[in-house]
């Protein structure tokens, strides 16, 4: 019925809810919702009651404090060795990142998207996992393949899809595959990985294997009905796999709370589905490492998925096609949780086992690292300068064996 | 050689695969402890064991995604979609997923994985289990699509499916299931065992993917077809007196192009019928594969005889059913012209 028809006397007019969160102000609370203090929470048995772990769902899960001192129950038995890797990995991406936004602004590449303020969740859970793993990455995890040895050569030869690209062109630039590296092949449509992450990790457990999946997602893909079929499939059959939302608060232009809808938080989905969900600063190396622990120690255990949201900023744009200041101000806080990179320098100072002379030898060692990479990868050549491989390669891999009509098609496109 | 049904060699075909090969994992809605709504996996899981063929929520899209993931990890996942009607919510698992996997990560990843499915009309199913999507899945690059017609195919094509290595959409026309059915629904029916195709060897044999099989030998029209309507066009042709050439396609992609060529080359004639909707059905593809490849030898128009190209519709089934009456009328017109 129409409101206008609807009589003084009769039931109230219905009313839509349509989210409108603060784009015009500076949204740093927007952020910050729900913070803990670091060392506050607790940190569960393996197999705490799933309602237990519930009640944790609007906190946080952080170790290091703002002084850099790690603390609580959560703090990670990483040695400052590991740390020291750690951060390395971390800076590297960075370079990384920095690097490949010139060579797009140079015109060298189609499309780059980079994991500016993210650097944390990607490093610290590769160092959590083992050799066999896999994961099902999106596209702002290139942190994977760096902690876990991928050649940035390799990466580069990709993003600027020249010859010696691995993928021989088919892909956009930051979509990288590596079985090897337990780096299932990135797909681009969202949520789609999340439940075949889940059935990864079925087949492993159905063969008696010991490998695990761990899945990931953006908090605005987790809208998909994919991510709600992969949730009900762990469940169900408990399988072992870590669930990862990276909450960075944008899915391009809208705010996390289109997809988070009514909900306090994204780890409350974890419960209708009987799945332990935390909610972990991602910004907090040595918090993203415990966490990603307790989570594959649990599926290594035959207890099932766990849930983490990790709560981050995405601080750059979406992608090198996106410009925020349409509709994010611009006078926002980077890293309202802290610098990833800054947090693990400070810790390791307060421990004794860093310092600035060191963190800036390394700063430019791994710039240098990665600048002759990127040099190397270049004088291959790249998309823009036509420096690709043979176009009759795309018919390859469309099956095991080229069918018939595909081997016409091979011969008409050779001309 | 033994008598089956088409549903009995769809089983014995799964029961042959499980046996030889502990990859191949069995699942979907029903599929496990009941052993599906057709019966097609009835006594795996009683034989197997739940870890081999098991019960899904409903969700085609899970049960896809699942079986992809496990066919990266090295499983060959073979799962029911309970009617064909109920795939879309899969479709984006199966074409972006499936289809590109082996693709876009150059051959580091593959997804080997057979997604069978009922389908077609005849049993009063309405809108919601009645399609025949099979255009949907040849438009996509990586997928093969298999459509059986008879018992002795099913069994054979369905090992072959199991044990190749890409995606096979896997269609069984329901209204096949327990015999060849020929379009007249008011006759009874006749069983699979009093019909040659009912007879099913034991144990394993395969037919290769991308071979049709001809049907009929006839001299004066080529009928393509598939699915039910081989046995509609056959029907048609004895009635109408016709010596039609009955090429059964059994895989559309790849399709088997030289048996196509060859006969309408020998009838010069060419008549087209599928039971999906006419506009962008299948048969566009193989009335446009014989034009030009077959221009010079045809001597009459080719003609499609298809679904309307409408949702289909529960009460006016055998109006919309491109039954032998259609069909016959469609080669008399192609024969005479």
């Amino acid at each position: 019925m129409d409101p206008d028809d609807v009589h003084a006397e009769g039931p109230a007019p219905l009313r839509l809810r349509i989210p409108e969160p603060v784009r015009a102000a500076s949204p740093k609370d927007r952020y910050t919702r729900h913070l803990s203090p670091a060392g506050e929470m607790r940190k569960p048995a393996l197999d705490e009651k799933v309602e237990r772990v519930a009640l944790m769902r609007k906190q946080l899960v952080r170790v290091l404090d703002d002084d850099g001192i790690a603390v609580g129950e959560w703090v990670p038995d990483l040695t400052p060795g590991q740390l020291r890797d750690g951060l390395r990995n971390m800076m590297t991406v960075r370079s990384y990142d920095a690097r490949l936004l010139r060579a797009h602004r140079q015109g060298k590449i189609s499309f780059y998207m980079q994991c500016l303020g993210e650097e944390a969740i990607a490093c610290a859970q590769q160092r959590a996992l083992l050799p066999g793993d896999m994961h099902f990455p999106t596209y702002r995890q290139q942190g994977l393949l760096i902690s876990a040895g991928y050649p940035m050569l390799t990466m580069m030869h990709q993003v600027l899809s020249n010859e010696l690209d691995p993928l021989k062109g088919r892909q956009l630039p930051v979509m990288y595959s590596s079985k090897e590296h337990g780096f299932f092949s990135i797909s681009g449509n969202l949520a789609t990985q999340y439940v075949q992450a889940v059935g990864w990790a079925m087949a492993s457990a159905l063969r008696g294997g010991t490998a695990i999946a761990s899945a990931w997602i953006g908090e605005g893909a987790s809208a998909e009905s994919d991510f709600h079929a992969a949730l009900l499939f762990a469940s169900t059959y408990q399988a072992p796999v870590i669930l990862n939302i990276v909450n960075n608060h944008w899915a391009i232009s809208t705010p996390e709370d289109f997809a988070r809808g009514a909900s306090a938080t994204f780890a409350d989905r974890g419960f209708g589905f009987s799945i332990p969900a935390l909610r972990v600063d991602g910004n907090d190396y040595l918090a993203v490492y415990a966490a990603s622990q307790w989570a594959a120690e649990r599926a290594r255990a035959n207890l099932g998925p766990t849930l983490i949201e990790w709560v981050t900023l995405r601080v750059g744009a979406h992608s090198t096609s996106d410009d925020p200041s349409a509709y994010r101000p611009s006078d926002h806080e980077d890293f309202p949780l802290g610098d990833p990179i800054d947090r693990l320098h400070g810790h390791l100072v307060a421990i004794g086992e860093w310092d600035d002379d060191r963190h800036a030898a390394l700063s430019a060692e791994v710039d240098a690292q990665v600048s002759a990479a990127f040099d190397e990868a270049d004088s291959h050549g790249s998309v823009k300068s036509g420096h690709i491989s043979d176009p009759r390669t795309m018919f390859d891999d469309v099956y095991a064996v080229l069918p018939r009509h595909l081997l016409e098609q091979r011969e008409q496109a050779a001309g | 050689m033994p008598s089956m049904t088409m549903i009995e060699a769809i089983r014995d075909a799964h029961l042959v695969a499980m046996e030889r090969d502990n990859r191949v994992v069995v699942f979907g809605e029903d599929v496990g402890y009941f052993g599906g709504v057709f019966r097609c996996t009835q006594g795996l899981q009683a034989r197997f064991g739940s870890h081999r063929c098991f019960d899904t929520p409903i969700s085609e899209a899970g049960i896809v995604g699942v079986a992809v993931g496990m066919a990266a990890y090295g499983l060959r996942p073979c799962v029911e979609i309970q009617f064909a009607d109920y795939v879309y919510p899969a479709y984006d698992q199966i074409v972006s997923e499936a289809a590109r996997l082996r693709h876009r990560s150059a051959g580091d990843f593959t997804a080997p994985l057979v997604v069978r499915m009922p389908t077609g009309g005849g049993i009063y199913g309405g809108q919601t289990h009645s399609q025949s999507p099979e255009a949907l899945f040849t438009h996509v690059a990586g997928l093969k699509t298999v459509v059986v017609s008879n018992p002795y195919d099913a069994k054979g094509l369905l090992l072959a499916a199991i044990e190749d290595d890409d995606p096979v959409i896997f269609l069984e026309p329901k209204r096949v299931y327990n015999g060849p059915f020929d379009g007249h629904h008011d006759r009874p029916i006749v069983p699979w065992s009093k019909h040659p195709l009912g007879e099913v060897p034991e144990g394993h044999y395969t037919i290769e993917l991308g071979k049709a099989r001809v049907h009929r030998e006839g001299s004066e029209v080529t009928v393509l077809a598939y699915g039910t309507l081989v046995h509609v066009a056959q029907a048609a042709a004895e009635e109408q007196g016709i010596d039609a050439e009955i090429i059964d396609l059994r895989t559309l992609l790849p399709l088997d192009v030289d048996t196509i060529v060859e006969s309408v080359v020998k009838t010069g004639r060419c008549l087209v019928v599928h039971e999906a909707t006419l506009t962008s059905g299948f048969g566009a593809e193989l009335s446009a594969t014989v034009q030009e490849r077959c221009f010079h030898h045809l001597e009459a128009p080719i003609t499609r005889v298809c679904g309307y190209d409408t949702p289909y519709p529960h009460a006016h089934e055998w109006s919309y059913f491109p039954g032998p009456d259609r069909v016959g009328r469609a080669m008399r017109e192609v024969v005479q012209a």
